[in-house]
């Protein structure tokens, strides 16, 4: 296995607020890393962090050879390289769906544009939307909405797939294309997800890490972490969150 | 629509008698309402009347590029950029501050003092020059308020798709800003048609200043009633077309739409 993306000691704080604690995190190639724990428990912004959208304060991320936390690297091609999916999906509501899907890849990438038009044409039709390419995203349920913005994150053929919460913000009859997507994209591509969806992670996951208070305290495979926790913190959030 | 038509026709009728039936109607229909100095006077004040359409194209696109420069200088962020932050407030202070005609003067007698060009530049491009210092700055302030009005969760997902800054603001943030400012946008386009008016006090022959010519030769004020109602024909189509922008925004906002 070689490693794609591997953080050491981020330090990040907002204000007098710390956000995270030194976290560590090894993320190898065809890994699905699942970062479970409670709301403000930092996971949202370490995937932040890992793509360079936001500036640690302290620790050194590695993408493949490279030291990204460098401050000479160029952050814009960084970001090239990682895909993100928002939980609000956060598509460009004036352009259309195929724009949506091949503005970086004709603007970043320099791909002349029929060629990033097929390749989005495609995605688009492995979900199940070539139809509606042209019409603008306001027009599409929120599920789709959100298998788009997935698609425009991987157009770009990124090392890493980051999710933040993707079902989050979706009606519970819509979570499950958006999962059914991930689940097939879990096959090919290395991902890192905060996520609710235990049982999902439970699945499709190739290692659980628990956040709480910007630390991780608990790491391993779904089975372990969330089928035999061995922290005390872990147990509980567990408990709480099958209770609801 | 019947009952409209027939109120509407009733005022008019009363309207029109109250006013010719003044005293001194005859008097003012001979000096501001006269057949013979219209015609006489039309191809003079329509020429002028060239000459300010012009001058308010050029200004247009002029405005729109300092207008947009000045925004987006505004909202950058980080102490480096604070010098041109600045720079771009107190620009907008300044010309939002003075009137249109102090800075025709300021611009059109004070800079050809400077005298560092010995070629004489004509009056209606130092017009040109005050009228997009002025526009620009209030142009530059309502982008400013749509640039911040577009949800700051565009410029992340921009960013994480690897764009640069200014190209997240030129492909995403700045095309969502204009349309939802644009009917302001259009009202400044407005105000500017009538303003290029201004530009005959530096002595450029355009519409006003024409008619100015005709009426002191005619001793009649007929031409100015010709040259403002040149202004009203060439601003009413933008008008009608900002209520009708506006009332489709208002739908479309109505109906949950994003845009």
């Amino acid at each position: 296995m070689s490693v794609v993306l591997r953080a050491e000691g981020l330090w990040k704080s907002f204000g007098a607020q710390t956000v995270l604690a030194g976290v560590d995190l090894e993320v190898d190639r065809g890994d699905v890393v699942a970062l479970i724990g409670p709301s403000g428990s930092g996971k949202s912004t370490l995937l932040r962090c890992l793509n360079l959208l936001e500036r640690v304060d302290d620790g050194r991320i590695r993408l493949g050879d490279e030291d990204i936390t460098d401050p000479r690297v160029d952050a814009d091609r960084i970001r090239a390289r990682f895909g993100v999916v928002f939980q609000q999906f956060n598509l460009f509501p004036h352009r259309t769906v195929l724009d949506n899907i091949t503005l970086a890849l004709r603007t970043v990438q320099r791909i002349p544009r029929a060629e990033a038009e097929r390749r989005g044409l495609d995605l688009l039709d492995r979900i199940g939307l070539a139809g509606r390419a042209h019409e603008h995203p306001d027009r599409l349920s929120g599920g789709q909405q959100q298998r788009t913005a997935i698609v425009r994150a991987i157009a770009g053929r990124p090392e890493v797939l980051l999710l933040d919460e993707i079902t989050s913000a979706l009606d519970p009859e819509l979570v499950g294309e958006v999962l059914e997507l991930v689940r097939e994209l879990a096959a090919t591509t290395t991902i890192v997800m905060a996520t609710h969806e235990l049982a999902f992670a439970r699945d499709v996951a190739t290692q659980v890490l628990f956040l709480d208070g910007g630390r991780i305290v608990e790491h391993g495979t779904p089975a372990q972490v969330l089928g035999d926790p061995r922290e005390q913190r872990t147990r509980d959030f567990l408990r709480r969150f099958h209770q609801d | 629509m019947l009952i409209a038509a027939a109120s509407t026709v009733v005022l008019a009728v009363a309207l029109w008698l109250a006013v010719v039936n003044t005293p001194g109607w005859a008097a003012v229909q001979r000096s501001f309402f006269d057949p013979a100095t219209l015609v006489a006077s039309w191809p003079r004040v329509f020429a002028g009347f060239l000459l300010n359409i012009e001058v308010l194209l050029v200004a247009a696109v002029g405005v729109a590029i300092l207008g947009t420069l000045v925004a987006t200088v505004r909202t950058l962020r980080g102490p480096v950029f604070f010098p041109l932050r600045a720079l771009a407030t107190a620009y907008t202070d300044l010309f939002r501050g003075l009137p249109l005609i102090i800075v025709l003067y300021l611009v059109g007698f004070g800079i050809p003092g400077l005298q560092f060009t010995t070629t004489r530049v004509p009056a209606q491009v130092w017009g040109t020059i005050a009228l997009i210092l002025t526009y620009g700055a209030y142009v530059a302030e309502v982008l400013r308020a749509g640039i911040e009005a577009v949800h700051p969760s565009q410029m992340l997902a921009a960013r994480a798709l690897g764009l640069s800054r200014g190209r997240a603001l030129r492909l995403v943030i700045l095309p969502q800003a204009i349309r939802k400012v644009s009917p302001a946008l259009m009202n400044d386009f407005i105000s500017m048609q009538k303003d290029v008016g201004l530009i005959s006090v530096l002595g450029a022959i355009d519409a006003v200043r024409a008619a100015q010519i005709q009426t002191a030769e005619a001793f009649n004020f007929t031409p100015y009633v010709l040259a403002g109602v040149l202004f009203v024909l060439l601003a009413l189509p933008m008008i009608r077309l900002t209520d009708w922008y506006s009332a489709r925004l208002r739908r479309r906002e109505q109906t949950g739409a994003v845009l």
